[in-house]
């Protein structure tokens, strides 16, 4: 086989073998509809419940409060339109921040066409939400505060700890996306004073398509999708029985390998941030320094663009992923490392890598040397660096 | 998501480079966009194009289309370099996918630009030639950064 070196953990993981094993019961033999009531359809019941209780348990949360959907998409669409739509009596102003992730945004967008007004928080140069912002942003009608556990992009931890003590102390719901999150750091709903989080199973050596939304006892928000009485009425469908034994699997290893499996791949991030930053000149680190997730590396190097440089690693068998525009279907780069102060053309050199359980130091030496070779092989076709050099002679 | 001959012409970009004292020189785009062209052209006294080189700041099809753009206009009159049309480097390169289409017309732009450099140069008119429309050097200024 020929050489792969995934680095695109952010983007979506390897399911687990593990838990691959898990599911595949569930399609051929244990394949019965748990709504139904004779008894061989009862143990997937018995196998629903069982993981929403894994689940539960991994957040500080009861099961009850656990509602399983089509992914995070899903879970970001269901917290904000509803819990809009739900104490729009109350207020229809609603905060966020520049950074999140689409889900997040253009479902504000859209709440925004339907008559709610939305305010988008900027963040520091490290992609850090200032408190004393969301402070000043806080209003009698505000009803929801949604921020990111942790950005997809840049890796950036944000305060989620003080982000909910502002909303409980206001009154006022704090949603999440945990989607980049869970499964990394410890993530307690009550600790941070969390009411709606998103996650997700892909990111997390689970199967793809299954996700849940998990919402306080006692936050009054409807049905997104209307039938059956799946998921306490909250949300109708057949449950995906091998998805949820999968998502359910995975956060158990998740939660059972945490410590070992970060403190690694904290050390490898280091080591390859480090090694990037001494060894290519012209370069910096985009995010926090250290409140960042444990797998995520994310640079920008001048003079040169994110799709060449993808495309030159990807000859070599290494996967990242660029916050170009190229690699955004649009003419502006990653809105993230705009956000966060980066000129356009920075942005357009932007690379993010995203560790996974399985990489090795050699592996990350293997990209540095690589890197080091397309970086300089770009910049010697590119007019902006001839330009940069003539100038500083 | 590219035709092989776009994955070719990335991975061995023919004509990379400078010339000294080109006859002309054009750069188009800009790099909020993310692409920028610069195409260098060394014209004869018989108004032949004997050498061409490209730099590039951009995605695979801005340098594909650019190492194309080059081998079409080389050896080449330039009353000839002018037929070298978008469409023309698109087709060469088996196609281009549609967001990538601009990628190709700032190929066509960069070598206009080159020529309009040296029209301009040598005092002489080119046939069917207007004055480039991208200018790179807007808020040039601004962007300076510490690392």
């Amino acid at each position: 086989m020929e050489k792969l070196i995934y680095l695109d953990n952010a983007a979506t993981t390897k399911t687990a073998p593990e838990v691959v094993e898990a599911m595949l019961p569930y399609f051929t033999e244990d394949y019965g509809n748990p709504s139904s009531v004779y008894g061989f359809a009862a143990k997937n019941k018995s196998a629903v419940d069982e993981q929403r209780e894994v689940i539960a348990e991994a957040l500080g949360a009861d099961a009850r409060e656990i509602y399983f959907t089509a992914g995070g998409s899903e879970a970001d669409n269901w917290a904000l339109k509803a819990a809009a739509e739900a104490y729009e009596s109350k207020g229809r102003h609603i905060i966020t921040t520049k950074i999140e992730h689409h889900a997040i945004l253009h479902t504000a967008e859209y709440l925004e066409s339907r008559g709610f007004e939305v305010t988008y928080l900027d963040v520091d140069e490290n992609g850090v939400v200032r408190l004393d912002d969301l402070r000043a942003a806080i209003r009698p009608d505000t009803i929801l505060i949604s921020v990111m556990y942790a950005n997809n992009e840049i890796g950036t931890l944000e305060p989620v700890v003080e982000i909910g003590k502002l909303a409980h102390e206001n009154g006022i719901l704090f949603h999440t996306d945990a989607v980049q999150a869970f499964g990394q750091i410890p993530v307690n709903v009550d600790a941070c004073h969390i009411d709606l989080l998103s996650a997700s199973g892909h990111k997390l050596n689970g199967p793809k398509g299954i996700g849940f939304l998990y919402i306080r006892k006692g936050v009054k928000i409807r049905s997104f999708v209307h039938g059956g009485a799946q998921e306490r009425k909250r949300r109708a469908g057949t449950e995906n029985v091998p998805g949820i034994v999968g998502l359910g699997t995975a956060v158990k290893r998740a939660v059972r390998t945490m410590e070992e499996r970060t403190e690694k791949e904290r050390e490898l991030r280091d080591y390859l941030i480090g090694r990037v930053l001494a060894e290519i000149p012209y370069c910096r680190l985009n995010g926090h320094g250290t409140e960042r997730l444990p797998n995520n590396a994310n640079f920008s190097f001048r003079f040169i663009e994110g799709e060449s440089l993808l495309i030159r690693l990807d000859m070599k068998g290494i996967c990242g992923s660029s916050g170009s525009a190229c690699t955004s279907g649009s003419l502006d780069p990653s809105h993230v490392l705009l956000a966060i102060g980066l000129p356009h053309e920075t942005a357009h050199g932007s690379l993010r890598l995203t560790l996974g359980e399985d990489t090795t130091r050699e592996d990350l030496d293997y990209v540095i040397d690589s890197l080091k070779e397309i970086v300089a092989g770009l910049r010697e076709m590119s007019p902006l660096y001839e330009d940069y050099i003539k100038k500083n002679k | 998501m590219y035709s092989a001959k776009v994955m070719d012409h990335f991975e061995h970009p023919r004509n990379v480079g400078e010339i000294e004292n080109a006859s002309g020189v054009g750069t188009v785009g800009n790099a909020k966009c993310g692409d920028i062209m610069r195409i260098y052209l060394d014209i004869d006294e018989n108004q032949i194009i004997r050498d061409v080189k490209f730099k590039t700041f951009g995605c695979g099809a801005a340098v594909a289309t650019s190492s194309m753009a080059t081998e079409l206009v080389k050896g080449k009159s330039i009353q000839e370099a002018m037929q070298v049309t978008n469409k023309a480097v698109m087709e060469a390169l088996d196609g281009l996918p549609p967001v990538k289409v601009h990628c190709s017309l700032l190929a066509e732009e960069a070598i206009h630009a080159a020529l309009w450099d040296y029209a301009g140069k040598h005092d002489i008119k080119i046939e069917g030639l207007e004055k480039p429309k991208a200018d790179i050097h807007e808020g040039e200024e601004e962007e300076e950064e510490e690392y």
